[in-house]
């Protein structure tokens, strides 16, 4: 049988969920015994290359861009994981769900303590891509179908929930791994 | 004229309890080394019953332990998978219906919703999330109420009055509208005691004590290492 493949990403993340995966230190050289990765920014491969077993995501969707990876991913994972709080609830990105998207444009761009923006331009070319109205969790977006939460999730739970993956093994859930910050 | 009291005999999941009578069901689990979760009740307080996670099935019927009393020979069912599944939807539906960011939280390690949480495991709430607009109050010299985070569990209004035996918390509104507030003249007088208790009661990190926050670090936090209930020592039956 050959290896399962993995991919993963970083949508309305801040990469920390990635840093926990690096965490698992040396057990990368076992994980790589085991599965081989395809697009990943630990790969650098842009676009996907083969079917995927399991994609990774971590962050919610912020942008319409976020959207598109995701359906991407879900379109071409077998399975698909929601790394961390921001891919669970939306994370810290979700704060600012309940401010109008305006205001927090203002904020960022013309009205911070430290912006220095004399013609009041707010980002506006056509190649960015678009705010949705509230940060989104992943699973609100596309089917999801596992979950390993944490701010960052802990490297022994990442490495543990691989593992089961990877051999279809049942994964047992540690307490001192499962944590929600 | 003084009553004597009387012990009866029960079972909580085929386990022999016994406690004295009239006492409530999830003070007397407890005193058998059974653990039934709570976020409203607080032991020696007048039980609200508001929280519904204490649920157990008693002689076949749900009822919530914290309002219910031990009579002899009742049988309970407490760690059953129907009960379980009912808890972990209250759960879920209090992490939806708040604004519960754990990382953020000043709370987080120490929080009775998330401990209850990670013993039940839940990676996600079955419901989408509302993202409900909700205030935050840091009028007060020695707290912060917020409301984001709060669960109504009415702890807060139950407990802490001042020593006039004034109530420093209320519940305003009805129904999804409702929000926990805070007299503004009597906050003025509220001691440093007081706001530690209140916020030690508050079971989520909804009242903060002002110029606190973050003190242990992460690891050493009351549930870091210890599931809840788990100080609870099995009792010989």
């Amino acid at each position: 049988m050959s290896k399962p493949i993995i991919a993963t990403t970083s949508l309305a993340g801040c990469f920390g969920c990635h840093m926990s995966i690096l965490d698992i230190d040396d057990r990368i050289l076992e994980l790589i015994e085991l599965v081989d990765f395809n697009k990943s920014p630990v790969t650098d491969i842009k676009k996907f290359t083969k079917p995927i077993d399991i994609g990774i995501i971590e962050g919610g969707c912020c942008n319409s861009e976020n959207v598109h990876i995701l359906k991407y991913f879900r379109d071409n994972c077998r399975i698909l994981v929601s790394l961390g709080e921001c891919a669970i609830m939306g994370g810290l990105p979700a704060m600012r769900n309940n401010i109008p998207i305006e205001e927090c444009l203002k904020e960022a761009y013309l009205d911070g303590p430290s912006t220095y923006n004399p013609e009041g331009i707010l980002p506006n070319d056509e190649e960015l891509p678009i705010l949705l109205n509230k940060v989104y969790p992943c699973h609100e977006v596309v089917k999801v179908d596992y979950f390993l939460p944490g701010c960052p999730p802990r490297a022994d739970l990442i490495w543990d929930a691989l593992l089961a993956l990877a051999t279809g093994q049942e994964l047992k859930l540690e307490y001192s791994s499962f944590k929600y910050d | 004229m003084k009553k004597s009291i009387k012990k009866v005999s029960f079972t909580i999941d085929g386990k022999k309890c016994t406690a004295e009578e009239g006492m409530n069901l999830v003070e007397a689990a407890e005193q058998n080394g059974v653990f039934i979760p709570t976020l409203c009740h607080l032991k020696s307080v007048i039980p609200s019953g508001s929280c519904r996670l204490c649920t157990i099935k008693s002689n076949g019927r749900f009822m919530t332990a914290c309002t219910s009393k031990v009579q002899e020979g009742i049988v309970v069912e407490n760690d059953i998978d129907e009960i379980t599944d009912f808890r972990k939807l209250i759960l879920e539906s209090l992490f939806v219906t708040g604004n519960h960011y754990c990382p953020s939280c000043e709370k987080s390690g120490k929080c009775t919703l998330q401990a209850l949480s990670y013993s039940y495991r839940i990676m996600a709430p079955r419901f989408p999330f509302i993202f409900e607009e909700k205030e935050v109050d840091a009028s007060s010299p020695k707290i912060y109420l917020e409301r984001n985070r709060c669960i109504l569990c009415k702890r807060c209004v139950r407990t802490i009055k001042n020593k006039d035996g004034k109530n420093y918390f209320a519940i305003e509104g009805r129904g999804y509208k409702a929000k926990i507030i805070l007299d503004p003249d009597l906050a003025m007088e509220m001691t440093d005691e007081e706001a530690l208790t209140a916020m030690n009661n508050c079971p989520v990190g909804c009242i903060l004590k002002k110029e606190i926050g973050f003190e242990e670090p992460i690891g050493n936090r009351k549930y870091d290492n210890a599931q809840i209930g788990s100080e609870l020592t099995i009792i010989n039956d």
